[in-house]
């Protein structure tokens, strides 16, 4: 019965959770919906941004890994020109 | 919006014939977790054919092993909303994600598989961190 799934016609990541490393330093952690030429659009987002966080990147990360992902956004796109590197949270 | 029941039946029958009571109301719920000793696990099923077409399969080989937790249950994400919102107060700082497993013990969460380690994975991978959770905590 696993073959019951109904994401059919996306690309490899679409549904994964993904790490974007943006312009400015900022980290976004979501689940991949698409890739067009304006961005990329996540859905579920949790962000760190240098500027406003209260911890470092690092121990951001420790925490999501742990716990989750604490969701601050339900979507977000990131412009294509703000776009730094993209890798699955879990390899 | 929940999708229509007679497409999630299957889904529900794969985690139910393995043993794991679903809990499908707020009542079911608290009856099932509140004021429990000893170890219980909840499943968080899920539609999402990316994460929980491999997460039933593991949890089909994670309950072949010797080391199990004493009550099993799973609720179902996106169809019983009460029932799974109930279930997720149970988890303390641990963030909703489905699918997802949780490993109590004494009502306490002392292992859980987030999404994000069952998405990609194969079952045999997922399966693997249920054993380890499942030997360490499990009598």
């Amino acid at each position: 019965m696993s073959g019951h799934v109904f994401h059919p016609g996306h690309d490899e990541l679409h549904g994964v959770t993904v790490v974007v490393e943006a312009a400015e330093g900022r980290t976004l952690v979501g689940r991949w919906h698409e890739q067009t030429p304006r961005g990329v659009l996540l859905h579920d987002v949790a962000v760190h941004d240098p500027l406003k966080s209260a911890v470092s990147k690092e121990e951001w990360f420790v925490k999501l890994r742990k716990f989750g992902v604490a969701v601050e956004l339900k979507h977000a796109v990131v412009p294509a020109g703000q776009l730094l590197d993209i890798r699955r949270l879990v390899e | 919006m929940p999708y229509p029941e007679m497409m999630i039946k299957p889904m529900r029958d794969e985690v139910s014939r393995l043993g794991v009571q679903e809990l499908r109301t707020v009542a079911e719920v608290d009856s099932a977790l509140g004021d429990i000793t000893g170890t219980a696990m909840v499943f968080v099923n899920s539609v999402c054919g990316c994460a929980a077409g491999g997460a039933r399969p593991a949890l089909t080989k994670a309950l072949a092993n010797s080391r199990l937790p004493a009550r099993k249950y799973s609720v179902f994400a996106g169809q019983d909303l009460e029932a799974t919102a109930r279930a997720r107060s149970y988890f303390g700082e641990y963030q909703p994600s489905s699918p997802s497993v949780a490993l109590l013990k004494d009502g306490e969460v002392v292992a859980f598989v987030h999404r994000h380690e069952i998405e990609g994975r194969s079952p045999d991978q997922i399966a693997a961190n249920l054993v380890n959770a499942f030997d360490t905590h499990c009598a």
